[in-house]
């Protein structure tokens, strides 16, 4: 009952991603959403995709390092202001932010957050008091 | 003042082998009687010391090798009563790899007197103050050239390694004439003097001594010409003393080994067979007046040619060029010795896979020394402070057991390059092997 992201380690070179991506699209795996940690030397690709069990699978078997990782994914509304919402409950909650990304559904007036943060439960238990509602890897399936 | 000491320095060759072999036969039978793993070593060889009657024998002694003086730790090879010994110096590296080198105050002199011989050869004289910038404590550097300059009667700048801003103070302030420091620290003097508007022509050095790494002709002529200066090669290792067992003279063509105090030989590193003068292989060293560590055989690992041929100098030792590489895998990395074995041993320790490949270069005159590490699963995780945690841990790690740190990498697995299935474990892009031009063929 949670969304879970997957990561996968890239080496900085040239194609690293490209390969990755045609890994994904030969096993028909539709990204959501993804973001890039990247450094001089190497990137963290994060990922939210249509079937994580799958997308685990062919990566490995490609040799890649891929995690599994629950965060937090919260829908807003796909108006100006609605993010800076979301984030000052977190912040009157003291809640740090290690990172975040953010996607639009095609069909709904919705937008989602996915974000990373030490304490998933109390991130969660904040928002929904707040009023937001949290999406699962099976709501991301249905987008 | 041509010779630190003009009658051993220039002694006729014949005269030379004479005196080596009666030091051989005296220092035979020392060894023997005192160190217990080299009589081991003779016994299985089937030699004794009464076999030994001159240079023309050395050949059937065994060899020493560093491992034997690593299993020996720390005494095996103490070849006096300890209360005999002033000192020791020791090798970096783990506690498992150290050495560690006795000096009786016979053998200090003796070691002061070598380095001395390398001052006066190049152009040192009592007027001339010595700034010693080479590492002091364990490391034979600093206490070598130090005990030199003391025995020319040079004034001696004790400055050791590093602080930068003080060594230039001290040289400017004092007059520095002679710098004695790593070949690489001496590049980085000198730029570090160009930032702060220092030209060459405006510090008072006029030779510089460098060692422990090798170097080579292209950077030599470099630091001559960013000192402003003359630049003298000098070599040695803590098991024979350490620096001055050979040292270069104003011709600038090779360094001459002391031999009233070292034979030197030319081995196949593969079958220990001794090579013709002339030949390239391993260097070995047999030590005749050392008391209280004196190797018969040591192999340097160091791989170079030996010369007799005359010297425009007058001195009548022969010659080595500079190590051409060598005979294990050692690599010397800021002067300091690193074993890849060593790296393995930090990684598995870690719980890493030894899946690693070390990376050296140089850049602008100083090494780059890199580490990459293949990653597993269970070390990934989705952010960048945890892979950059395990980086500085590692390095931490390295540093502690090797003396330098290096930058590690963490990489992806299998993307270290591989040659029949293993990972390549060392790219050395130096290009530190100079050819000795002054060879004839």
């Amino acid at each position: 009952m949670a969304l879970n992201q997957l990561s996968v380690f890239v080496d900085n070179t040239p194609g690293a991603l490209s390969d990755i991506a045609e890994v994904l699209a030969n096993a028909d795996i539709n990204l959501r959403a993804l973001s890039i940690a990247d450094t001089e030397r190497f990137g963290i690709l994060r990922m939210i995709v249509s079937d994580n069990r799958m997308a685990v699978s062919v990566l490995k078997g490609k040799g890649y390092i891929v995690k599994e990782t629950e965060v937090v994914g919260v829908k807003i509304g796909d108006q100006p202001g609605k993010m800076a919402e979301a984030l000052k409950v977190l912040d009157l909650a003291k809640i740090n932010l290690e990172y975040l990304y953010a996607f639009c559904a095609r069909t709904e007036r919705h937008a989602y957050l996915v974000i990373r943060v030490e304490d998933n439960a109390k991130a969660e238990e904040v928002l929904t008091a707040a009023g937001f509602h949290m999406i699962e890897d099976a709501d991301v399936a249905k987008l | 003042m041509r010779y630190f000491q003009e009658k051993a320095e220039t002694m006729p060759v014949s005269e030379i082998r004479k005196m080596q072999s009666e030091k051989l036969v005296k220092q035979v039978r020392h060894v023997y009687d005192h160190v217990e793993p080299y009589r081991r070593k003779m016994d299985a060889a089937g030699v004794k010391p009464e076999d030994i009657h001159g240079v023309e024998d050395l050949h059937r002694l065994p060899f020493v090798s560093k491992d034997d003086l690593r299993e020996e730790y720390p005494k095996g090879f103490l070849a006096v009563p300890q209360r005999d010994c002033v000192r020791i110096q020791s090798t970096s590296g783990t506690t498992g790899r150290r050495v560690v080198a006795f000096y009786t105050q016979h053998d200090v002199d003796l070691w002061e007197e070598c380095c001395a011989r390398a001052i006066v050869a190049a152009g040192g004289t009592p007027d001339d103050v010595v700034q010693v910038a080479y590492g002091y404590g364990l490391f034979t550097g600093g206490a070598g050239l130090n005990g030199g300059s003391h025995k020319v009667g040079c004034l001696t700048l004790p400055m050791s390694s590093g602080n930068t801003d003080r060594q230039i103070q001290f040289m400017m302030d004092l007059g520095a004439t002679f710098l004695c420091c790593t070949p690489s620290y001496a590049a980085y003097l000198a730029e570090s003097m160009k930032e702060r508007g220092i030209a060459p022509e405006q510090n008072p050095l006029k030779a510089g001594i460098f060692g422990a790494e090798p170097w080579t002709e292209e950077m030599r002529q470099a630091i001559e010409k960013s000192l402003g200066i003359k630049a003298y090669d000098i070599y040695g290792l803590t098991e024979t003393s350490g620096p001055g067992v050979a040292f270069e003279c104003q011709a600038q063509q090779g360094m001459h080994i002391n031999e009233d105090h070292f034979i030197a030989e030319i081995i196949d590193p593969k079958t220990g067979e001794v090579l013709p003068e002339g030949s390239k292989g391993e260097l070995v060293f047999t030590s005749l007046d050392k008391e209280a560590f004196p190797l018969l055989r040591y192999r340097t690992k160091d791989i170079c040619i030996l010369s007799r041929q005359k010297c425009s100098c007058g001195r009548s030792f022969i010659r080595m060029t500079k190590p051409m590489g060598r005979s294990d895998d050692m690599l010397i990395i800021r002067g300091v010795n690193v074993f890849p074995s060593q790296i393995e041993t930090v990684l598995l320790k870690e719980g890493y896979t030894p899946n690693y490949q070390i990376v050296v270069d140089r850049v602008n005159n100083s090494d780059t020394f890199d580490i990459l590490v293949e990653m597993d699963e269970e070390m990934f995780g989705d952010t960048v402070s945890a892979i950059t945690g395990r980086e500085k841990a590692l390095v931490a790690a390295m540093r502690s057991m090797l003396g330098i740190g290096p930058a590690v990498h963490l990489v992806a697995p299998h993307s270290i390059e591989r040659s029949e299935g293993k990972a390549v474990r060392v790219v050395d892009k130096r290009k530190l092997i100079s050819e000795a031009k002054w060879l004839t063929k």
